[in-house]
Protein backbone atom coordinates (compact mmCIF):
# COMPACT_ATOMS: atom_id res chain seq x y z
CA UNK A 1 0.00 0.00 0.00
CA UNK A 2 1.62 3.71 0.11
CA UNK A 3 3.74 4.78 2.64
CA UNK A 4 2.28 6.40 5.38
CA UNK A 5 -0.09 3.60 5.80
CA UNK A 6 2.69 0.49 6.21
CA UNK A 7 3.83 -0.66 9.40
CA UNK A 8 7.49 -0.15 10.17
CA UNK A 9 8.14 -3.18 9.87
CA UNK A 10 7.76 -3.17 6.04
CA UNK A 11 9.30 0.49 5.38
CA UNK A 12 12.23 0.21 3.40
CA UNK A 13 15.54 1.83 5.17
CA UNK A 14 15.49 4.29 2.03
CA UNK A 15 12.77 5.21 3.04
CA UNK A 16 12.62 5.55 6.47
CA UNK A 17 12.93 9.25 6.47
CA UNK A 18 9.77 10.18 4.72
CA UNK A 19 7.69 7.26 6.46
CA UNK A 20 8.93 9.83 10.00
CA UNK A 21 8.00 12.57 8.22
CA UNK A 22 4.37 11.12 7.44
CA UNK A 23 4.09 10.39 10.94
CA UNK A 24 1.63 11.56 13.72
CA UNK A 25 3.23 12.80 16.53
CA UNK A 26 0.79 14.41 18.09
CA UNK A 27 -0.52 12.81 22.03
CA UNK A 28 -3.29 11.27 20.28
CA UNK A 29 -1.02 9.95 17.48
CA UNK A 30 1.24 8.56 20.10
CA UNK A 31 -1.28 6.99 22.27
CA UNK A 32 -2.80 5.58 18.98
CA UNK A 33 0.78 4.04 18.03
CA UNK A 34 0.88 2.81 21.40
CA UNK A 35 -2.12 1.40 21.79
CA UNK A 36 -1.53 -0.37 18.08
CA UNK A 37 2.01 -1.76 18.59
CA UNK A 38 0.48 -3.40 22.14
CA UNK A 39 -3.05 -5.11 20.39
CA UNK A 40 -0.51 -6.09 17.44
CA UNK A 41 1.82 -8.06 19.95
CA UNK A 42 -1.05 -9.53 22.19
CA UNK A 43 -2.77 -10.84 19.04
CA UNK A 44 0.89 -12.40 17.94
CA UNK A 45 1.88 -13.99 21.17
CA UNK A 46 -0.46 -14.12 23.85
CA UNK A 47 -3.93 -14.63 21.93
CA UNK A 48 -2.91 -17.84 20.58
CA UNK A 49 -4.59 -21.64 21.71
CA UNK A 50 -1.53 -22.46 22.09
CA UNK A 51 1.22 -19.76 23.76
CA UNK A 52 4.28 -21.06 24.84
CA UNK A 53 6.82 -19.35 27.53
CA UNK A 54 7.81 -16.64 24.78
CA UNK A 55 4.61 -14.57 25.36
CA UNK A 56 5.66 -12.93 29.00
CA UNK A 57 9.56 -13.96 29.00
CA UNK A 58 10.07 -11.27 25.94
CA UNK A 59 7.92 -8.80 28.34
CA UNK A 60 10.20 -9.71 31.57
CA UNK A 61 13.05 -9.25 29.79
CA UNK A 62 12.57 -5.73 28.24
CA UNK A 63 11.39 -5.01 31.67
CA UNK A 64 15.03 -6.17 32.69
CA UNK A 65 16.73 -4.03 30.36
CA UNK A 66 14.66 -1.03 31.17
CA UNK A 67 14.87 -1.09 34.72
CA UNK A 68 18.83 -1.54 34.39
CA UNK A 69 18.74 1.39 31.82
CA UNK A 70 17.17 3.10 34.23
CA UNK A 71 19.43 2.64 36.96
CA UNK A 72 22.49 2.58 35.30
CA UNK A 73 24.06 5.68 37.03
CA UNK A 74 23.66 4.21 40.63
CA UNK A 75 24.77 0.59 39.38
CA UNK A 76 28.05 1.78 38.24
CA UNK A 77 28.75 3.48 40.44
CA UNK A 78 29.02 0.78 43.64
CA UNK A 79 33.09 -0.35 43.57
CA UNK A 80 33.48 -3.77 45.23
CA UNK A 81 36.94 -3.59 45.80
CA UNK A 82 36.71 -0.84 48.21
CA UNK A 83 39.89 -1.14 50.39
CA UNK A 84 38.06 -0.73 54.65
CA UNK B 1 -38.52 3.64 14.04
CA UNK B 2 -36.46 1.44 11.65
CA UNK B 3 -36.02 2.90 8.36
CA UNK B 4 -37.60 -0.19 6.11
CA UNK B 5 -35.57 1.20 3.07
CA UNK B 6 -32.03 1.10 4.93
CA UNK B 7 -30.38 -2.34 3.50
CA UNK B 8 -29.14 -4.14 6.65
CA UNK B 9 -26.35 -6.61 6.48
CA UNK B 10 -25.07 -5.85 3.09
CA UNK B 11 -21.10 -5.88 4.11
CA UNK B 12 -18.83 -8.89 5.13
CA UNK B 13 -17.49 -7.82 8.47
CA UNK B 14 -20.41 -8.44 11.21
CA UNK B 15 -19.38 -9.18 14.49
CA UNK B 16 -19.97 -12.92 14.70
CA UNK B 17 -19.00 -15.22 13.90
CA UNK B 18 -16.06 -14.52 15.30
CA UNK B 19 -13.37 -15.76 14.02
CA UNK B 20 -10.86 -18.47 16.11
CA UNK B 21 -7.56 -18.19 17.50
CA UNK B 22 -4.53 -18.61 15.53
CA UNK B 23 -3.38 -21.99 16.73
CA UNK B 24 0.35 -21.30 17.35
CA UNK B 25 2.02 -17.84 18.35
CA UNK B 26 4.95 -16.39 16.66
CA UNK B 27 7.46 -17.96 16.57
CA UNK B 28 10.28 -17.49 19.17
CA UNK B 29 14.02 -18.97 19.43
CA UNK B 30 15.26 -19.03 23.11
CA UNK B 31 12.02 -18.14 24.21
CA UNK B 32 13.81 -14.39 23.98
CA UNK B 33 14.38 -13.75 20.36
CA UNK B 34 11.75 -13.72 17.88
CA UNK B 35 12.06 -15.83 14.69
CA UNK B 36 12.08 -12.52 12.64
CA UNK B 37 15.20 -11.48 13.54
CA UNK B 38 17.53 -14.34 12.59
CA UNK B 39 15.23 -14.35 9.26
CA UNK B 40 16.35 -11.16 8.56
CA UNK B 41 19.91 -11.80 8.98
CA UNK B 42 19.56 -14.81 7.78
CA UNK B 43 20.18 -13.62 3.58
CA UNK B 44 23.11 -11.42 4.74
CA UNK B 45 25.00 -13.80 7.52
CA UNK B 46 23.59 -16.98 7.17
CA UNK B 47 22.78 -19.50 10.17
CA UNK B 48 25.50 -18.51 12.58
CA UNK B 49 25.12 -14.23 12.08
CA UNK B 50 22.33 -13.99 14.75
CA UNK B 51 24.44 -15.68 17.48
CA UNK B 52 27.65 -13.86 16.52
CA UNK B 53 26.18 -10.93 16.88
CA UNK B 54 25.27 -12.08 20.31
CA UNK B 55 28.13 -12.78 21.36
CA UNK B 56 30.18 -9.78 20.16
CA UNK B 57 27.64 -7.89 21.49
CA UNK B 58 27.61 -9.76 24.87
CA UNK B 59 31.56 -9.51 24.81
CA UNK B 60 31.37 -5.51 24.37
CA UNK B 61 28.98 -4.73 27.60
CA UNK B 62 31.26 -6.73 29.52
CA UNK B 63 34.20 -5.47 28.29
CA UNK B 64 33.58 -2.10 28.29
CA UNK B 65 31.79 -2.14 31.91
CA UNK B 66 28.40 -1.35 30.34
CA UNK B 67 27.05 -4.22 32.01
CA UNK B 68 28.45 -4.37 35.71
CA UNK B 69 28.79 -7.44 36.71
CA UNK B 70 27.48 -7.41 40.31
CA UNK B 71 25.74 -9.48 43.14
CA UNK B 72 22.89 -9.50 41.25
CA UNK B 73 24.34 -11.18 38.14
CA UNK B 74 24.84 -14.48 40.20
CA UNK B 75 21.29 -14.36 41.58
CA UNK B 76 20.18 -13.48 38.53
CA UNK B 77 22.04 -16.37 36.67
CA UNK B 78 20.61 -19.00 39.35
CA UNK B 79 16.87 -17.83 39.00
CA UNK B 80 17.33 -17.77 35.47
CA UNK B 81 18.73 -21.59 35.93
CA UNK B 82 15.37 -22.59 38.20
CA UNK B 83 13.02 -20.88 35.60
CA UNK B 84 14.58 -22.89 32.77
CA UNK B 85 14.51 -26.01 34.75
CA UNK B 86 11.14 -25.36 35.60
CA UNK B 87 9.59 -24.69 32.04
CA UNK B 88 11.70 -27.65 30.46
CA UNK B 89 10.33 -30.70 33.60
CA UNK B 90 6.47 -28.90 33.92
CA UNK B 91 5.47 -27.49 30.08
CA UNK B 92 3.71 -30.00 28.44
CA UNK B 93 1.90 -31.00 31.69
CA UNK B 94 1.05 -27.14 32.16
CA UNK B 95 0.11 -27.45 28.56
CA UNK B 96 -1.95 -30.45 28.97
CA UNK B 97 -3.95 -28.91 32.06
CA UNK B 98 -4.67 -25.61 30.06
CA UNK B 99 -5.81 -27.55 26.77
CA UNK B 100 -8.06 -29.63 29.14
CA UNK B 101 -9.66 -26.60 30.82
CA UNK B 102 -10.22 -24.65 27.19
CA UNK B 103 -11.35 -27.90 25.73
CA UNK B 104 -14.19 -28.09 28.28
CA UNK B 105 -14.71 -24.39 28.05
CA UNK B 106 -15.64 -25.44 24.24
CA UNK B 107 -17.58 -28.17 25.09
CA UNK B 108 -19.93 -26.62 27.06
CA UNK B 109 -20.21 -24.20 24.43
CA UNK B 110 -21.01 -26.70 22.09
CA UNK B 111 -23.32 -28.58 23.71
CA UNK B 112 -25.99 -25.32 24.65
CA UNK B 113 -25.66 -24.81 20.62
CA UNK B 114 -26.43 -28.54 19.95
CA UNK B 115 -28.99 -28.45 22.81
CA UNK B 116 -30.41 -25.11 20.77
CA UNK B 117 -30.32 -26.73 17.80
CA UNK B 118 -32.24 -29.99 18.83
CA UNK B 119 -34.87 -27.82 20.65
CA UNK B 120 -35.58 -26.11 17.23
CA UNK B 121 -35.66 -29.44 15.16
CA UNK B 122 -38.22 -30.55 17.61
CA UNK B 123 -39.96 -27.42 17.49
CA UNK B 124 -39.79 -27.63 13.68
CA UNK B 125 -41.23 -31.10 14.03
CA UNK B 126 -44.06 -30.01 16.28
CA UNK B 127 -45.29 -27.19 13.95
CA UNK B 128 -45.19 -29.63 11.13
CA UNK B 129 -47.05 -32.21 13.14
CA UNK B 130 -49.75 -29.27 13.85
CA UNK B 131 -49.86 -28.41 9.94
CA UNK B 132 -50.78 -31.73 9.18
CA UNK B 133 -53.76 -31.74 12.18
CA UNK B 134 -54.62 -29.07 10.82
CA UNK B 135 -55.06 -30.31 7.21
CA UNK B 136 -57.85 -32.58 9.08
CA UNK B 137 -60.54 -29.72 9.61
CA UNK B 138 -62.28 -30.46 6.59
CA UNK B 139 -63.09 -33.69 8.26
CA UNK B 140 -63.90 -31.95 11.43
CA UNK B 141 -66.55 -29.55 9.76
CA UNK B 142 -67.62 -32.02 7.71
CA UNK B 143 -68.71 -33.79 11.16
CA UNK B 144 -70.48 -30.87 12.66
CA UNK B 145 -72.01 -30.21 9.59
CA UNK B 146 -73.23 -33.64 9.92
CA UNK B 147 -74.16 -32.80 13.13
CA UNK B 148 -76.50 -29.97 12.49
CA UNK B 149 -78.11 -31.43 9.75
CA UNK B 150 -79.13 -34.15 12.39
CA UNK B 151 -80.34 -31.74 14.75
CA UNK B 152 -82.69 -29.71 11.90
CA UNK B 153 -84.03 -33.14 10.85
CA UNK B 154 -85.28 -34.29 14.21
CA UNK B 155 -86.59 -30.95 14.73
CA UNK B 156 -88.16 -31.34 11.13
CA UNK B 157 -89.53 -34.49 12.13
CA UNK B 158 -90.76 -33.31 15.58
CA UNK B 159 -92.74 -30.92 14.40
CA UNK B 160 -94.18 -33.52 11.55
CA UNK B 161 -95.23 -35.06 14.21
CA UNK B 162 -96.36 -32.89 16.15
CA UNK B 163 -98.52 -31.17 13.27
CA UNK B 164 -99.73 -35.20 12.83
CA UNK B 165 -101.23 -35.57 15.97
CA UNK B 166 -102.69 -32.25 16.30
CA UNK B 167 -104.46 -32.64 13.02
CA UNK B 168 -105.81 -36.28 14.46
CA UNK B 169 -107.07 -34.97 17.78
CA UNK B 170 -109.17 -32.50 16.12
CA UNK B 171 -110.60 -34.69 13.28
CA UNK B 172 -111.36 -37.47 16.31
CA UNK B 173 -112.73 -34.61 18.05
CA UNK B 174 -115.28 -34.46 14.79
CA UNK B 175 -115.83 -37.39 14.61
CA UNK B 176 -116.38 -38.23 18.46
CA UNK B 177 -119.10 -35.24 18.26
CA UNK B 178 -121.00 -36.74 15.19
CA UNK B 179 -121.45 -40.31 16.96
CA UNK B 180 -122.89 -38.54 19.99
CA UNK B 181 -125.25 -37.09 18.17
CA UNK B 182 -126.30 -39.80 15.95
CA UNK B 183 -126.77 -41.86 19.14
CA UNK B 184 -128.47 -39.31 21.69
CA UNK B 185 -130.88 -38.72 17.93
CA UNK B 186 -131.52 -42.44 18.15
CA UNK B 187 -131.87 -42.78 22.36
CA UNK B 188 -134.10 -39.77 21.78
CA UNK B 189 -136.10 -41.32 18.62
CA UNK B 190 -136.49 -44.84 20.54
CA UNK B 191 -138.04 -42.90 23.60
CA UNK B 192 -140.45 -41.14 21.94
CA UNK B 193 -141.65 -43.97 19.79
CA UNK B 194 -142.08 -46.34 23.41
CA UNK B 195 -143.54 -43.15 24.80
CA UNK B 196 -146.17 -43.02 21.74
CA UNK B 197 -146.37 -46.71 21.57
CA UNK B 198 -147.50 -47.00 25.53
CA UNK B 199 -149.88 -43.64 25.06
CA UNK B 200 -151.81 -45.26 22.23
CA UNK B 201 -152.33 -48.54 24.11
CA UNK B 202 -155.49 -47.60 25.24
CA UNK B 203 -157.23 -48.94 28.72
CA UNK B 204 -159.44 -50.84 26.57
CA UNK B 205 -156.66 -52.86 24.70
CA UNK B 206 -154.97 -53.44 28.22
CA UNK B 207 -157.54 -54.90 29.50
CA UNK B 208 -157.84 -57.24 26.78
CA UNK B 209 -154.10 -58.33 26.90
CA UNK B 210 -154.14 -58.51 30.38
CA UNK B 211 -157.36 -61.26 30.03
CA UNK B 212 -154.98 -62.71 27.65
CA UNK B 213 -152.09 -62.60 29.48
CA UNK B 214 -154.20 -64.56 32.17
CA UNK B 215 -155.72 -66.97 29.64
CA UNK B 216 -152.54 -67.86 28.50
CA UNK B 217 -151.22 -68.80 32.03
CA UNK B 218 -153.25 -71.20 33.11
CA UNK B 219 -153.13 -73.07 30.05
CA UNK B 220 -149.54 -73.45 30.37
CA UNK B 221 -150.09 -74.24 34.32
CA UNK B 222 -152.61 -76.85 33.12
CA UNK B 223 -149.91 -77.92 31.07
CA UNK B 224 -147.03 -77.55 33.20
CA UNK B 225 -149.38 -79.66 35.85
CA UNK B 226 -149.71 -81.96 33.61
CA UNK B 227 -146.33 -82.53 32.99
CA UNK B 228 -145.23 -83.09 36.74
Amino acid sequence: GPLWERPLMEVRLGELHTWISTCNFSPQGLLAAVQRAWSSYCAKYIHVKQGGPAGISMLLAGYCLLSYGWNYQHLSKISYFRSS
Amino acid sequence: VLHTTRPLHTTQQSLAPVPPLPEKGGEVRHGLIPEEFFQFLYPKTGVTGPYMLGTGLLLYLLSKEIYVVNHETAAAACILTVIVYAIKKLGPEVAAFADKLNEEKVATAVAMKDEAIQTLQTAIEEEKKEQWRAEGRSYLFDAKRNNVAMLLETNYRERLLMVYSEVKKRLDYQVAMQTLKRQKEQDHMIQWVEKSVVQSITPQQQKESIAKCIVDLKALSKGAHAAV
